[in-house]
């Protein structure tokens, strides 16, 4: 019996690896929001709070475009 | 050749029924939790799916080479072993979807095929070690990897989220849980349809319609996406009340970091060469985000009834699979019997599931004071009625198999 330890290794590494740091980041980003709106009322400044937000976002995206591509690969 | 292309025409349906009832009874693989925590609505969210697993279908440029992976010897394999090992499976899958267990489809299939192929060509047509590296293995890793990267994801974005407005947050969340579902249902369109058309097309090759390395034909393709769109469509209501309220109670974090973990790891299993189980790793992550959540509880008597389902579904999937072999190999009218046997047991299980429906009016009612009603309810409606309906029907194999099956889940409720 063969069993390819190292493949089940690696995909419990990244498996781990890569959910906490997607869920990680796109949390920052819908905190980032959250602080947006709050500022908002507030009226105090929105611009770090949106930055940091998109950026988390567009982190995100990324990551979902490349789980397509190796869905369609 | 008469009989043959009947042969033919009769496996080519079943493999698109049992592309069908896989269609239904993963849905709840990639919109469970998104129903649950209210991120999209009901049947919004089952068209969705069916839309994603369509386009999945045809997405895949690479087709299944096998239809076990190896686990069986597939040289010379007869058209009858296939029909008989899809029996096995469906049957298996209408039974646990009325159960509401989610369990995997390629199980049943794997399962079917391995007690066919044991009744027709002995022991040594199946080969024991892949059975353990392609089946058992994944199925015991699967919810462990899923369930710990869920649960770490779901600590860390409680901690992270630790005081914001609740609901000015929950809208994020669900976003970004419907954006992992669509990613599940895509993949699972391209591996699941995939297998339907694998099927198909060794089966025409077998009939000598097609040379043997052919591609699928377009309609094969076609039909294929298309059956397990509609099987996505109709939504497997019970096994999605399961997994999205039965397990655990998931708020829109939980569901965002569960849904999360399956998707990352499907993907991450498919392309670093060892293959898990979607069903199992959708589970498990659905029982890790619950354990993640301070004071977030697991129902272990739900998930006790899903591990023996499980642990039960090869055999299971088997014994009915080696049954059917028997009575196809007794010519024509073995499998006339064993269609009519079919159909007559997934008529039998559609109509007890009629004593209580659920669809997608009541998928999200479930009392939480009594969580194991719903199962317990549904395994006292079935236990005696099968195994009578069966018996009426003289079908002496699926009994045993009834009777195999029915025992273990009765202990555990």
């Amino acid at each position: 019996m063969n069993i390819d330890w190292a493949a089940l290794g690696s995909v419990f590494g990244v498996s781990l690896v890569v959910t906490v740091a997607m869920v990680g980041v796109f949390t920052l980003g819908v905190v980032g929001l959250a602080r947006r709106e709050a500022a908002v009322s507030r009226q105090g400044g929105t611009a770090l709070a949106t930055t940091g937000a998109c950026l988390c976002f567009a982190v995100c995206a990324a990551v979902v475009g490349y789980g397509i591509q190796l869905i369609v690969a | 050749m008469e009989h043959f292309t009947l042969l033919l025409g009769v496996v080519i349906i079943t493999a698109l029924v049992f592309d069908f009832t896989n269609g239904f009874h993963d849905t709840a693989n990639a919109m469970a939790t998104t129903i649950s925590t209210g991120a999209l609505k009901p049947k919004t969210a089952v068209a969705m799916s069916a839309v994603l697993n369509l386009v999945g279908a045809f997405l895949s440029v690479e087709v299944a080479k096998t239809i076990s992976g190896g686990i069986i010897d597939e040289d010379g394999i007869r058209t009858e072993v296939i029909f008989a090992a899809l029996v096995g499976a469906i049957l298996w899958n209408l039974l646990t979807w009325l159960l509401g267990l989610p369990s995997s489809s390629s199980h049943a299939l794997f399962g079917g095929l391995i007690g066919a192929a044991v009744m027709s060509a002995g022991w040594s047509s199946v080969n024991g070690s892949t059975v353990v590296t392609k089946v058992l293995l994944p199925a015991l890793a699967a919810p462990l990897v899923a369930g710990i990267a869920a649960a770490f994801a779901t600590r860390l974005t409680y901690r992270l989220g630790r005081g914001t407005d609740e609901k000015a947050t929950a809208k994020g969340y669900r976003a970004g849980q419907i954006a992992s579902a669509g990613l599940v249902s895509l993949a699972h369109g391209t591996n699941d349809a995939q297998k339907t058309m694998g099927i198909i097309t060794l089966a025409l090759v077998t009939g000598g319609v097609l040379s043997p390395g052919s591609n699928p034909p377009v309609w094969v393709i076609t039909s294929a996406g298309l059956a397990i769109a509609l099987g996505t469509y109709l939504g497997g209501w019970r096994i999605i009340r399961t997994m999205g309220k039965g397990l655990t109670d998931l708020a829109p974090p939980q569901g965002f970091a569960a849904q999360t973990s399956a998707a990352t790891v499907i993907l991450a299993s498919s392309h670093l060469g060892f293959s898990l189980s979607t069903t199992q790793a959708c589970s498990g992550s659905v029982m890790g985000a619950g354990l993640g959540r301070k004071g977030g509880v697991v129902r272990w008597s739900t998930a006790t009834r899903m591990f023996a389902a499980w642990g039960l579904t090869l055999p299971a999937a088997g014994l009915v699979g080696a049954g059917a072999q028997l009575l196809t190999e007794q010519g024509t009218w073995g499998t006339v019997l064993t269609g009519a046997l079919l159909v007559g047991g997934s008529g039998t299980i559609w109509l007890l599931s009629r004593r209580q429906p659920v669809d997608q009016h009541n998928v999200n009612d479930i009392g939480s004071a009594e969580p194991a009603g719903v199962v317990t309810t549904a395994i006292a409606a079935v236990t005696p009625p099968p195994t009578a309906a069966q018996a009426a029907e003289a079908a002496a194999t699926t009994d045993t198999a009834t009777a195999e099956q029915a025992p273990p889940l009765r202990a555990t409720a």
